[in-house]
């Protein structure tokens, strides 16, 4: 039996997913998870659908599901979870969130999710990006000269950023390690 | 009555008309608007991240604004009111988080949380605090009866509990009614509260471009002749990716910002509400004789 699973595994059933085996599965996953910040309510899911049927991402991309993905981190596949590209692409509309029967709170779960996907390195790198301008601009778009002449020019007052100040925080928090990290 | 006004990176950087609409508005009512130059990123950038680094970079804004004396601090970005509001509540309520994200400022910027205000949307704002009378009141240009669809954008709405319920995420109203205001139709359409996808613009592009054109179709289908909204993002998503090559429309569909559209029947010209002037005549022009379209106007489209 331990054999032909061992066959089984590599072998892609449809999409990205692939057959699941006991072995591969780390049932410490799910406490893993309520302890996170946004994970607190994971365990109440009963695996309605309601949320994927919500999904304005899943109406354009067939491929995203988050009531697949909280399965999947139910069962423990820890490794499928934080390596999919998937935990990513929520949009953070809330509309699962508001539907959601057993008051999971998804969209927090999936911010949970990517928390978590991070501390083990698995970090989007449109994020990390992010992250990256927001260590040096302290903000998400650097103003230059040119923005505040524009701001000039419909009567709005300039605007200083202040980068230090973002740093300073993100200095105190273990983040910095992230932006630091594997650049 | 002064608040501090949050203003954040896209209505600094891309929406300044949006910036100078509230500005306007915000004078005409006797509201101060501070700037501070304290102010850093909300937030909602690193809670894909680290929890505790939202919170903070959250936290010190709000410390910020507390440190100017006001009782609320305005945005007028849907995501960063979001952000601001929802930490705002954590920390005022949960006093581990508050202790813990205390700790944090006290070692960085040598400041703390002390929870003494409100946040607000600034379509909220005035919503609530000058009210549909006194705004009725102050108007002075009656507009044309132009088609307008609103978009309120996710982190308006929900999750409502963020925002004392002041909405109704289901069947939201109040962009509706300041609008209706001024003379133009506020026009319903098909799956009105759909995402703009702007969260998730870097990680996939072709799915969030793919969300913008579909709501471009209902705007369309529901033959109105602006889309509105009150958030810079969904602005950037509407407007400048409505450009976009993968968006294959036969038709255009302005983008103006809600406060827009106030300023102008409030007596505020194009120039000054930064608004084009194409556009702007549209509400204020005689317009041609009007088609067959008006006949269902203010049905649920
Ligand atoms: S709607 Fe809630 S209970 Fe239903 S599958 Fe989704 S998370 Fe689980
Ligand atoms: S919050 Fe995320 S998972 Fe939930 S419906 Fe929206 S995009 Fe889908």
């Amino acid at each position: 039996m331990g054999e032909e699973r061992e066959q089984e595994k590599g072998k892609k059933k449809s999409g990205e997913f692939q057959v699941i085996t006991e072995d591969q599965l780390d049932p410490q996953f799910k406490y893993e998870i309520i302890k996170e910040p946004g994970g607190e309510n994971f365990l109440r899911c009963m695996q309605c659908g309601t949320c994927t049927a919500s999904c304005p991402v899943k109406a354009i991309d067939p491929d995203y599901n988050c009531r697949r993905i909280i399965r999947m981190a139910l069962i423990g596949d820890k490794e499928s979870v934080l390596k999919s590209k998937f935990i990513w692409m929520c949009s953070t509309c809330y509309s699962c969130y508001e539907r959601c029967p057993q008051d999971v709170k998804i969209t927090e779960l999936m911010f949970a999710l990517k928390n978590i996907a991070v501390k083990y390195g698995y970090i989007h790198p449109s994020i990390k990006a992010q992250l990256d301008l927001l260590e040096k601009f302290g903000a998400l778009l650097e103003i230059s000269e040119f923005e505040n002449r524009m701001r000039e020019k419909y009567g709005l007052p300039k605007i200083n950023q202040s980068p230090e100040k973002v740093k300073k925080v993100l200095e105190k928090e273990k983040i910095k390690d992230v932006i630091e990290g594997d650049s | 009555m002064k608040v501090a006004y949050f203003l954040g990176c896209n209505v600094a950087l891309r929406t300044y008309e949006y910036d100078a609409a509230v500005r306007r508005i915000a004078e005409k009512f006797g509201i101060e608007l501070m700037d501070s130059k304290d102010f850093v990123c909300c937030g909602y950038p690193a809670a894909p991240q680290d929890h505790s680094t939202f919170l903070a970079l959250a936290a010190q804004n709000l410390v910020a604004a507390e440190e100017m004396g006001v009782d609320y601090i305005v945005s007028v970005c849907n995501s960063c009111t979001a952000t601001l509001s929802k930490v705002n509540k954590l920390l005022k309520e949960n006093e581990k988080e508050r202790e813990h994200i205390n700790k944090i400022l006290k070692n960085s910027i040598g400041k703390e949380f002390k929870g003494t205000l409100e946040v607000r949307h600034f379509l909220r704002f005035i919503y609530e605090e000058v009210g549909l009378d006194e705004i009725k009141k102050a108007i002075t240009n009656k507009l044309n009866p132009v088609r307008v669809a609103p978009h309120y954008g996710c982190h308006y709405l929900k999750p409502p509990e963020v925002f004392d319920f002041f909405e109704d995420p289901i069947v939201p109203h109040t962009a509706d009614d300041l609008m209706a205001l001024t003379g133009v139709v506020p026009v319903k359409y098909e799956n009105m509260k759909q995402c703009c996808g702007g969260a998730i613009l870097a990680v996939d592009e072709d799915t969030s471009i793919s969300m913008v054109r579909e709501k471009l179709i209902h705007v369309h289908e529901a033959q109105a002749d602006v889309l509105a909204v009150h958030c810079p993002f969904c602005n950037v998503m509407y407007g400048e990716y409505q450009k976009d090559p993968r968006i294959d429309i036969d038709f255009k569909v302005p983008v103006i910002f809600t406060p827009q559209i106030l300023g102008l029947a409030l007596g505020f010209d194009a120039k000054q509400l930064g608004m084009k002037k194409k556009v702007a005549k549209l509400f204020l022009e005689p317009q041609e004789a009007p088609e067959s379209k008006s006949e269902e106007v203010g049905a649920h489209g």
